[in-house]
């Protein structure tokens, strides 16, 4: 009885300090309580067991009151703390409570690949009627740890997600379910092999076509950390959980300007608010499916009624996604779209056909096509729209003529004819062949084999004059110390020097039209799409107006442009990310216009080039929506890729974050021109984030090279021409002019 | 081979009437001198952090076709000899703008005056180096100062795409291993100082030169 007395007591000061971690001191008075409680604790046998009794059920009702009171003033910033806070659940308890058994994979506690991520083979169990059934299932998931410093609060290296990557394709073999559990502030900014933003671009890739059923859980939901293991068939969160595009210590820091100084509290409380994190937000935007209850002040590691809440959550997910892949669907669908008890009253096989498997690949690229589109703006009229609906729909009949009936005929004719005519060579080899040499030795002729140039392209320099040749002044090169390099004539170093110093190499930065004027054939550029551009979906304080200024000084709507354009001949679809319009951030507009581009080149069976002049990450201001972005385009770039297409990416200047750590970061073939910088975050980022701080070149395309995460350098002067190389060289076979 | 104890002690002389060494900054190239960043007798630094990726302290800016440039220090030191006459003249290249005096430590004298009295060995080849394993067993029990090669001992390997090459002390007579200049396995530039020997009997004199430097240079 007294033992049970100072259990309850002491959880009752556990709740109470709850409270005061996450409201602070001064809410209600808890810190009295909490003191009250502490001090009864203390001396608990100094008073009788009716007094302390009589205290307690005090005591609880107002605790009780007061976390109601707390649960109905919770504020994002506070969601932000709960879900920090050491006592909230993690993927242990998960796999402890919600699995029937599981075994560790790659690694146990410390002796880990990467202690950050846990991946685990499971069993979860459902009840119908007096049957119980097993699912096995693969769990992966970031653990932050009960404590434990060296799982670095659930930041995933980069061997941490490629071990997620192994054992993603392990259950594809398989043929399990895989939940995701998203527990991370962010991934851990190192470059080292496989690199931070070239292996979430890997797991975005692989993920697009994974052909099993794939859920997530967000609680902790950090940006690109996140999207690493959370492009899923169905998005869950927790009530109390945070899914957002920056910390919002980040985001007030960035918003605010500061470089070294950490912001105000204020700052970072208005910018929780501003950025739409919490799961009901989340939902209304779109970007998740469903919200897993919590109790008061969200759930923590002894709450066992949340846990039988998130197996049932996890099942009806799982069935769901299955069901709609069935064509025997309509009553258990129906059964489930009642289900809300905690016990099934049907059972789901969850291993899929091959037909269903293509099924289950048409729903999740559609789901992610549709993801975020509403916030685009398309300032068009109906009948121009249904006119160009019209036309697209013929266009896509004509093409699907022209490359699926006509050249695949001709293609296995000519295969055909190809391979008759080798055969017969090799048939008549030995009857030729001594009668040749000999008409060669009287005749006294040597065989040559003929050599001709694959092809040609003239390189035209009088095309374009850069703005910034137009002053009468010199400059001198960064490098200058290193590699003595002479002062540089600006009219000629923008001029006939392409911005590049003849000495060293070094490439001064240039503005973009240079690029289109310069590396495209002359007035083959067509720009699409233009009018496409983002609506301020957060209603972000300040954001309308920076995109406004933006728009006036670049005359553009967006950071990216897609437009139609030729090579020494050959037509490619590209676009091309430019610094000018806030810093080539990506949002709904780019994403959208980066699909819309991708699908055209798929179409019409061209090449696509991703030419990046610069690009500073997924914009903030646009919350998830951006985030989302990454997903979206990676699977437009797998169903690209997949089909034939050859995708080719050339950095410029800054590539930096999301866009890197997606679309960019997934093609086969990625080259940077000299004195590029590239990576997945700054060097300010990384010394926050690790404690260590990098060298200054530890972003150069040197590195990023050494490290394999692109394929070459390239010099600016040779652009035009080694693009229209890798045209030639590369890509798959159904590409037009092949 | 033996150490002239001569040129030993007027070095020592010299370098205790003027423990400095001077650095003259001179222009990379012709233009104006805009303004000077430093007065005489001010205290400058060479570049700095871990990989020096910040630049010294700034000297002076010199402009040529509307391209001011700031030069800054590579030396830790004082500045002297500023010529202000050269203030928004125009300076030919290569011309002595001031001098930076840099006051030598107690290391960087023993290192020179080991490095100009020692027989040193020198990298014949850019290559990797390795020490013998037997004598590099013995310097690691003893310390350096301690271990003696004879003529004909086989004191280095040298090793280039896993080729290796051993090293053989040519010299006549017994030699005390006194300083390594380069560490194993490093990639070593030809010509690089690899080993520094002192002969056996000159031993105790070097040793009774190198303390008194350091009793009369405080570090």
């Amino acid at each position: 009885m007294q033992i049970e007395l100072h259990k309850a007591l002491r959880d009752l000061l556990d709740t109470a300090e709850y409270i005061k971690d996450i409201k602070g001191e001064d809410f209600l008075n808890i810190k009295e309580y909490v003191n009250k409680i502490n001090e009864i604790c203390a001396n608990f046998y100094d008073f009788s067991p009716s007094e302390i009794k009589a205290f307690y059920e005090k005591t609880k009702e107002t605790v009780d009151q007061i976390l109601l009171k707390a649960e109905e003033t919770l504020t994002p910033y506070e969601i932000v703390k709960i879900v920090r806070h050491p006592k909230r659940f993690t993927l242990m308890d998960i796999l402890e409570n919600v699995y029937d058994n599981y075994v560790e994979l790659g690694g146990e506690g410390e002796l880990n690949i990467d202690p950050a991520i846990v991946c685990a083979k499971a069993l979860i169990s459902r009840r119908v009627g007096n049957e119980v059934y097993f699912h096995q299932v693969m769990v992966i998931g970031h653990e932050k740890g009960q404590g434990e410093e060296y799982r670095r609060g659930g930041s995933a290296t980069p061997w941490g997600n490629e071990k997620a990557l192994r054992y993603m394709k392990m259950a594809e073999t398989e043929g399990i379910p895989i939940h995701f559990f998203i527990f991370t502030p962010g991934a851990y900014p190192i470059e080292d092999y496989p690199g931070a933003a070239q292996q979430i671009a890997r797991n975005l890739y692989y993920l697009s076509k994974l052909e099993v059923p794939t859920v997530s859980f967000i609680s902790e939901g950090g940006s690109g950390g996140a999207e690493a293991i959370g492009l899923t068939d169905f998005r869950l969160m927790s009530e109390k959980g945070y899914y957002s595009v920056i910390s919002p210590e980040g985001g007030a820091a960035i918003e605010a300007k500061l470089r070294d100084e950490r912001p105000p509290r204020e700052l970072v409380e208005k910018m929780a608010v501003a950025l739409k994190l919490t799961a009901q937000d989340n939902l209304k935007l779109g970007t998740i499916d469903r919200v897993v209850p919590e109790p008061p002040l969200g759930a923590r590691r002894k709450d066992y009624e949340f846990f039988k809440r998130l197996k049932f959550e996890l099942i009806k997910a799982t069935d769901q996604i299955v069901l709609q892949t069935r064509s025997i669907k309509l009553l258990r669908r129906y059964a489930l779209s009642k289900q809300n008890t905690e016990s099934f009253k049907y059972f789901v096989n969850w291993e899929l056909s091959e037909d269903e498997k293509e099924i289950l690949m048409e729903n999740r690229w559609e789901k992610y096509r549709k993801m975020s589109q509403w916030a685009v703006l398309e300032s068009k009229g109906i009948f121009k729209s249904l006119t160009e609906r019209g036309a697209k729909i013929t266009q896509s009949l004509a093409y699907e003529f022209k490359y699926q009936v006509l050249k695949k005929g001709q293609k296995t004719f000519k295969k055909f004819l190809d391979e008759l005519l080798s055969e017969s060579t090799v048939l008549m080899k030995p009857v030729s062949d001594p009668v040749k040499s000999v008409y060669n030795l009287i005749v006294g002729k040597k065989i040559r084999p003929k050599v001709r140039a694959l092809a040609e392209i003239d390189v035209d320099s009088s095309m374009y004059q850069s703005p910034l040749a137009l002053q009468d002044r010199t400059v001198t090169c960064p490098q200058a110390e290193k590699y003595g390099c002479p002062d540089l004539w600006v009219p000629d170093l923008y001029g006939e020097f392409c911005g590049v110093c003849p000495t060293c190499g070094y490439h001064f930065p240039l503005e973009y039209n240079w690029y289109l004027n310069n590396i495209f054939d002359r007035d083959s550029v067509k720009f699409f799409n233009e009018e496409l551009s983002s609506s301020n979906p957060l209603n972000f304080e300040g954001y309308a107006e920076k995109l406004k200024a933006a728009r006036k000084e670049t005359g553009l709507n967006s950071s990216l442009l897609s437009f139609e354009a030729k090579i020494g001949g050959i037509s490619i679809v590209a676009i091309m990310l430019v610094a000018d319009f806030r810093q080539g951030t990506v949002g709904v507009a780019e994403g959208e216009k980066f699909i819309r581009a991708i699908e055209l080149a798929k179409l019409t069976r061209r090449p696509f080039l991703s030419l990046v002049h610069t690009t500073g990450g997924i914009r903030i201001h646009e919350g998830t929506l951006g985030v989302v972005q990454m997903p979206r385009c990676t699977m437009a770039v797998r169903d690209y890729v997949d089909s034939g297409g050859l995708y080719l990416v050339v950095y410029d200047n800054n590539s930096y974050a999301g866009p890197v750590a997606s679309f960019l970061g997934s093609a086969p073939y990625q080259f940077a021109l000299k004195s590029t910088r590239l990576g997945f975050a700054g060097p300010r980022v990384i010394l926050e984030t690790t404690g260590q701080p990098v060298p200054p070149d530890y972003h150069s395309v040197e590195n990023a090279l050494k490290r394999g995460h692109i394929q070459g350098i390239w010099d600016r002067r040779e652009l035009r021409k080694k693009l229209f190389f890798a045209l030639l060289t590369m890509g798959g076979p159904n590409l037009y002019y092949r | 081979m033996k150490i002239d104890f001569q040129q030993l002690t007027q070095m020592i002389q010299k370098l205790k009437a003027n423990p400095y060494k001077i650095y003259p900054v001179k222009t990379p190239h012709t233009g104006k001198i805009i303004e000077f960043k430093v007065k005489e007798g001010m205290e400058v630094t060479g570049p700095r952090g871990k990989w020096l990726e910040k630049p010294g302290s700034p000297l002076f800016v010199l402009e040529r076709e509307k391209n001011p440039k700031i030069i800054s220090s590579n030396y830790n030191g004082v500045v002297q000899n500023i010529r202000f006459e050269f203030l928004n003249k125009f300076v030919e290249a290569f011309e002595t703008v001031l001098e930076i005096k840099h006051a030598l430590t107690q290391e960087e004298i023993i290192s020179e005056i080991l490095l100009s009295t020692l027989f040193v060995i020198k990298a014949p080849e850019t290559a990797r180096y390795i020490i013998n394993p037997e004598l590099a067993k013995q310097i690691e029990k003893e310390g350096l100062g301690k271990v003696t090669v004879k003529q004909g001992s086989e004191l280095l390997t040298m090793t280039f795409m896993k080729r290796e090459t051993p090293i053989h002390l040519r010299e006549r007579g017994t030699f005390v291993i006194y300083r390594l200049y380069f560490k194993p396995f490093e990639i070593v530039p030809s010509n690089a100082p690899l080993i520094g020997l002192c002969p056996v009997e000159d031993l105790p004199y070097l040793e009774r030169i190198i303390q008194r430097i350091k009793e009369e240079w405080p570090a």
